[in-house]
């Protein structure tokens, strides 16, 4: 090889090629997506007076989203459904449809995932768990989940001496629990992990987009 | 004790001609890399043996999850990602600066201008480095994979990396002599293409956040590229160059070359997609991921042929030369990761392994198995020309390779054998997620075991490097190389 402009010219179009090709083509079909309400009219636009979808997150969940980054959750869940047919994940009531492109159009920060140690979070926050449960589950996953191999988040929490009446946000441990606080302790989320759980019961897919309709 | 034989005379190595006026040249070339060279691979050594400590937290942490589990500081994600920024950023960016441009000064046959624009750029880098994996423990992390560190650390990063790029460049354009070697092409490739990646992934995923899961399909745009077309080009470089130096023989087939280097430049930039098969978004990217990721397999076979024809025969000297038998190890593992890799990109297999430990080990088996075991090799011949000593002792060369080999084997098993499992019953909704969670842990047991192996790996190539940097081997110049041959035979070796 001696043919130095040649050389310098491969190396350049052959990743100017897949630049073009994978980002910049996929910018311009994906990156104008608007949200839109759950059917659309003949003509492709949206129902006068209907709720826009995707929803944008409340405050607080903003903020449990932060949590969600630093604590680094995504490393062992992800945030996408894959189709029914392909994987089990609408089986396994990870989400009522496929996850799609304009589910994520809200989001600085698309946390896609590609581990599941831990089961998909898509729609947790559409699954009978309530606030209650997300929080011993964060406290130590051993209470909700025996086996788990999710690690504790209990420095999220503080344990304190119950002053006067119980806290109203004290966790609720069952009966018996090994692993509530000494009697006349107890134990309240700090506001990041209220932060956290927020976020959780945020995470949805319980509405249709004209591209990906829940089937009934 | 002979030598590899003298084939071809051609050959500049030091063990294969006697040409004074070669070895003049090279040497100089030696003297006048040799303090950045040095500087780089004492850097990338530090990662490994930082990087592998938060390994073994990982590891350890997978079964037992409450390990460490009192901080913040110490989250699962958290040390994961400090250990593969530690890892490829550390160890392996610090390894391509030391063996990579060693190998571009000696292929350019001139000694190196502004050396210490290179040194000033290398310790920016591990600063840098250094600032963004403590912000990853301290929780800025990004929780983007692959580009964890957080913004304060990243213009410093792109900035001392683009001054060793054009170090790169010109080293290229200051050369002497017509011909430039497959080497230099993958050198050069690799130094253009991984500023490039770098700073569009940082400016359309953390700067000025594309919309949506365009972030994701950029995201794995670079992050698999990173395997393909900088950690890639940089092994198959020093492949390329030690196996005909060691062995005293040209590489096999030049065209073989020509063809494996231009299939990769073109197929390996588009596969990255395939890391999102099943995901949000539109369904020809992915199938373009696809159709990538199988083309990858002539180049893989291009290469492997052309590594394994320029070796034949000669087996014995691979299994003797220290550097050769890194180098090997990695290159056999660089066919069978790549096959591996490109029917993983199939959607019937991807259903299965996409989520699981199969990926996980998938990575271990391109970065650790591939790459780093020729960096290894690549270290083992870079270091008697840098300080025109020996190695001190060919045990712990030994202990080195076993440790490295049994090691990332027992991984790689453990991981795909559990990673399979995982796939399958995870697309099994009758099988209780926790059950299948519980199935892993024997598994997950089994690569902490693993990582000891490592350990004791790395532990023992450090104590080598620094006895050899201490001046301990001045004594073995004068008895030859050292070799890995039972003594019986060789004499001392």
């Amino acid at each position: 090889m001696k043919n130095l402009p040649l050389l310098f010219c491969g190396i350049f179009f052959a990743l100017a090629f897949s630049f073009t090709g994978l980002i910049l083509s996929s910018n311009i079909q994906l990156g104008s997506l608007t949200q839109t309400t759950e059917m659309q009219d003949e003509n492709g636009n949206n129902m006068e007076g209907e709720t826009l979808y995707p929803l944008t997150a409340p405050g607080l969940a903003q903020q449990g989203k932060q949590v969600y980054i630093e604590m680094g959750c995504i490393y062992c869940h992800t945030q996408q459904v894959r189709r029914a047919g392909f994987g089990a994940d609408v089986e396994r009531n990870w989400g009522p449809r496929a996850s799609v492109a304009r589910d994520y159009i809200l989001q600085d920060r698309v946390l896609l995932g590609t581990m599941r140690t831990g089961p998909d979070l898509m729609h947790v926050g559409g699954r009978p768990l309530n606030k209650d449960w997300h929080h011993l589950h964060l406290y130590n996953p051993q209470i909700t989940s025996p086996g788990s191999t999710m690690a504790p988040f209990a420095f999220l929490y503080e344990t304190r001496e119950i002053d006067g009446a119980p806290s109203a946000n004290a966790l609720k441990f069952p009966p018996n629990s090994e692993y509530s606080p000494e009697a006349g302790y107890e134990v309240v989320p700090t506001r990041r992990a209220d932060a956290l759980v927020e976020y959780m019961l945020s995470l949805k897919l319980d509405y249709s987009l004209p591209e990906a309709p829940i089937a009934e | 004790m002979s030598e590899a034989p003298q084939i071809n005379s051609q050959s500049a190595s030091p063990y294969s001609s006697n040409d004074a006026e070669v070895r003049a040249e090279l040497s100089e070339i030696d003297a006048s890399i040799r303090t950045s060279a040095l500087f780089f691979t004492v850097s990338a050594i530090f990662w490994l043996l930082a990087g592998t400590v938060f390994a073994l937290i990982t590891a350890y942490k997978a079964h037992e999850p409450s390990f460490m589990g009192d901080s913040a500081l110490s989250t699962f994600g958290r040390m994961r990602s400090a250990h593969l920024n530690a890892m490829a950023l550390g160890w392996g960016n610090n390894i391509i600066f030391a063996v990579g441009l060693w190998i571009m000064a000696r292929l350019c046959r001139s000694p190196i201008r502004h050396g210490g624009l290179l040194l000033i750029a290398g310790i920016f880098w591990n600063i840098g480095l250094t600032v963004g994996i403590v912000g990853i423990i301290m929780g800025d992390i990004t929780s983007v994979e692959w580009l964890e560190i957080p913004h304060y650390a990243t213009p410093l990063l792109a900035l001392s990396y683009a001054l060793i790029g054009v170090w790169g460049v010109m080293a290229f354009k200051f050369r002497k002599g017509e011909h430039v070697y497959v080497s230099q092409w993958y050198i050069l490739a690799g130094l253009f293409w991984f500023p490039w990646l770098y700073i569009v992934a940082q400016i359309m995923i953390i700067w000025f956040p594309a919309r949506g899961v365009v972030q994701s399909v950029t995201n794995w745009w670079f992050a698999h590229n990173v395997l393909g077309l900088w950690l890639t080009p940089m092994a198959l470089a020093t492949a390329y160059y030690l196996i005909p130096k060691v062995l005293g023989r040209p590489i096999y087939s030049y065209y073989l070359s020509v063809l494996g280097f231009w299939a990769l430049a073109i197929f390996y930039n588009w596969a990255g997609v395939h890391h999102l098969i099943g995901g949000p978004i539109p369904v020809w990217l992915i199938s373009a991921g696809i159709v990538a990721s199988i083309m990858m397999v002539i180049p893989v076979i291009v290469v492997g042929l052309n590594h394994h024809m320029s070796v034949v025969g000669l087996h014995k000297e691979v299994w003797r030369s220290p550097t050769l038998r890194f180098v090997v190890f990695g290159a056999i593992s660089y066919t069978l990761v790549s096959l591996i890799g490109s029917s993983m990109a199939v959607r019937s297999v991807n259903e299965i392994t996409h989520f699981t430990h199969f990926t996980v080990g998938h990575a271990h088996h391109g970065v650790y198995a591939f790459f780093s075991m020729i960096m290894f090799g690549g270290v083992y011949y870079m270091m008697p020309r840098l300080l025109k000593r020996e190695w001190p002792s060919a045990g712990l060369i030994k202990l080195h390779f076993w440790g490295s080999a049994i090691g990332i084997s027992v991984m790689l098993f453990a991981l795909h054998v559990i990673g399979w499992i995982q796939g399958v019953q995870m697309n099994d909704a009758t099988i209780p997620f926790l059950e299948i969670v519980q199935n892993t842990i024997p598994w997950l047991k089994a690569r902490t075991i693993s990582g000891v192996f490592l350990t004791v790996a790395h532990i023992a190539f450090a104590v080598n490097f620094f006895w050899m940097l201490f001046a301990a081997g001045a004594v073995r110049a004068k008895q030859g190389p050292t070799l890995l041959d039972s003594a019986k035979e060789e004499g001392v070796a």
